[in-house]
């Protein structure tokens, strides 16, 4: 189906990306936000707080992370598309409810603008250090997806694919942006609504007492209800069979457990979007990701002015990390360069799945502000050697 | 292929981030090219520093900030101070001239100045300073387009003020066009 026009704001603007990932939000359809605003996210529930009167819906704010982290669940049961919205101080605090999320499958998004860490770090300036916080950060065993924007016409687009694949997949699913990309204005086209792809919920078809909560589907996602509409329900964090009922045993363990890791990891091509350049034929291979993919495409420009067979693969989803198209790449080219805003994050999963078989170059950064590109720029031509 | 760098520098309240939306949105919307604006973003507040980045480009924009601007609009002291050493060694310095004496300025530096506070008290509102500048920017430097800037000033103020600010970005247009003819743009 496609969008509600009173969520889309049709036409060309000169807006932030915090701005412009509202606006995506609200075009895929979602109508309540629980927040408890936090720089660098802030202007993105500001204007979810100013626009959502207009189209028909709820934000609230929170008296805490916590309390926002789960209240957009209970929207979610009760039928709404929801999100919450924060940055690393905000994420760490949420990480409980993150697992309930994957765990009872709630088709949540949430965004989260990076800024320098650990603790209260440095608010207002970028990182990218968040990235494997959102995929361990819960304790337990599960699958997330996450998106990385580069622009603020990616932070609309990829909030609306965001909110498509939670519902597709019933996981969370993370906008993983950065202060720059957040405070940065560029030009947005939003299109019309009727251009715009929105995936509704998995609604079953059953009747109730025919309709069991945690039955999988041939792709291993089970359909949804809402809560008030005649179907008997239980949604529980402890470990539960189909019917959502409590069954702490290891069968019941395996059965979940192994079902929510594979209905991602087996998803294949569905989950896989790296925006390859030159990649073909190249010596060296730029694997970037968010902010830091603009600032390496100015380094790989320098590197083939002067003569070096460089290609970039820009990850658009980072989680679940595309392991067998990095080996794929690593059998044709001489070494891997991986700049990002963090001490390695990303980098040790490009090695994982590289296996040894050419070297990887980080380019690390420990955050508040982006690589100056020579740096990137060294790295492809020692690299290349 | 033409790629300007913009920095604009003033105090909190000033309107130099507004300023840089309508430079930003007059490039990218109105003249079909590619412009990304990036606020200096801390604790600034009323009267305090404040500066807007625009990179104007025929091109995609990677690199987000501006290093090394070819226009750099100063409407404080401060402002000058601080931004000065990153001219670009022919750019051009637009400055408010009851606000910033330019001194120690690179030979190559093309540098006008114009009086925008006493021009906006003149027209009723000194708060359309940051709009002079604009149509001085403009009028100068030619890195938007008059028609562009223009509607870009229309679509960014708000509603029963768009007169009073096209008034003062032609007053602003005006003064800087009879100060120079069609320069080229600076291409650091």
């Amino acid at each position: 189906m496609t969008a509600d026009p009173l969520g889309v704001l049709t036409g060309v603007h000169f807006i932030d990306g915090d701005h412009a990932a509202c606006e995506g939000a609200l075009a895929a359809g979602c109508r309540f936000v629980a927040g408890y605003p936090i720089t660098p996210s802030t202007e993105i529930v500001e204007r979810f707080a100013s626009r959502i009167p207009l189209v028909g819906g709820v934000f609230i704010q929170m008296e805490d992370e916590l309390a926002a982290s789960i209240a957009v669940q209970g929207a979610i049961w009760g039928g709404q598309k929801s999100m919450t919205v924060t940055s690393g101080p905000g994420l760490s605090l949420m990480m409980e409810h993150i697992g309930l999320a994957a765990f009872t499958e709630v088709p949540l998004v949430i965004i989260d603008v990076q800024r320098g860490g650990p603790s209260t770090g440095l608010p207002t300036l970028p990182a990218q250090a968040d990235m494997m916080q959102v995929k361990w950060g819960s304790h337990g065993d599960y699958e997330i997806i996450a998106l990385c924007p580069s622009s603020p016409q990616e932070c609309f687009d990829l909030t609306v694919r965001a909110f498509n694949l939670a519902e597709q997949w019933r996981t969370p699913v993370f906008v993983m942006m950065d202060e720059v990309v957040g405070h940065m204005t560029e030009r947005v086209q939003i299109p019309a609504p009727e251009a715009i792809e929105v995936v509704e919920r998995r609604w079953t078809g059953l009747k109730p007492g025919d309709y069991r909560p945690f039955q999988p589907a041939e792709d291993l996602v089970p359909d949804m209800v809402r809560v008030g509409d005649g179907y008997r329900i239980h949604v529980t964090g402890l470990t539960h069979d189909e019917r959502g009922y409590p069954a702490m045993n290891p069968a019941a363990q395996d059965k979940l457990v192994r079902r929510l890791a594979t209905k991602i990891r087996d998803a294949g091509d569905a989950l896989v979007d790296v925006r390859e350049e030159a990649c073909e034929d190249a010596d060296v291979i730029v694997v970037s990701y968010g902010i830091t993919s603009r600032v390496a495409q100015a380094a790989v420009e320098q590197a083939r002015a002067q003569g070096v067979r460089v290609g970039h693969a820009r990850l658009v989803i980072a989680w679940p990390f595309p392991s067998q198209r990095m080996a794929e790449l690593a059998a044709r080219t001489k070494a891997f360069v991986v700049p990002e805003l963090n001490l390695g994050q990303m980098s040790r999963e490009v090695e994982r799945a590289v296996a040894g078989r050419v070297p990887v170059r980080l380019i690390d950064h420990a955050g508040g502000t982006v690589h100056e590109p020579d740096r990137i720029l060294a790295g492809i031509l020692e690299a290349a050697r | 292929m033409s790629k300007t760098e913009i920095r604009i520098g003033g105090l909190g309240g000033q309107g130099v981030i507004l300023s840089g939306m309508i430079l930003g949105r007059a490039a990218s919307i109105h003249d079909g090219r590619h412009a990304t604006l990036i606020q200096a973003f801390g604790p600034e507040a009323r009267g305090s520093a404040c500066s807007a980045q625009v990179t104007v480009s025929d091109v995609p924009i990677g690199y987000p900030y501006v290093r090394q601007p070819g226009i750099l609009i100063v409407m404080s002291r401060d402002a000058y101070t601080q931004f000065v050493p990153q001219i670009h060694p022919e750019g051009i310095l637009l400055y408010e001239q009851d606000l910033v004496q330019p001194e120690n300025l690179p030979a190559g530096v093309r540098a006008f100045g114009i009086p925008a506070t006493r021009m906006a008290e003149q027209l009723g509102r000194r708060l359309v300073l940051n709009i002079i500048m604009v149509g001085f920017c403009t009028g100068v430097t030619q890195v938007v387009s008059e028609a562009s800037a223009r509607q870009a000033v229309i679509d960014s103020v708000p509603r029963g003020t768009q007169k009073l600010n096209l008034d003062a970005f032609q007053a602003g247009f005006e003064f800087g066009r009879n100060l120079v003819v069609a320069p080229s743009p600076v291409a650091p």
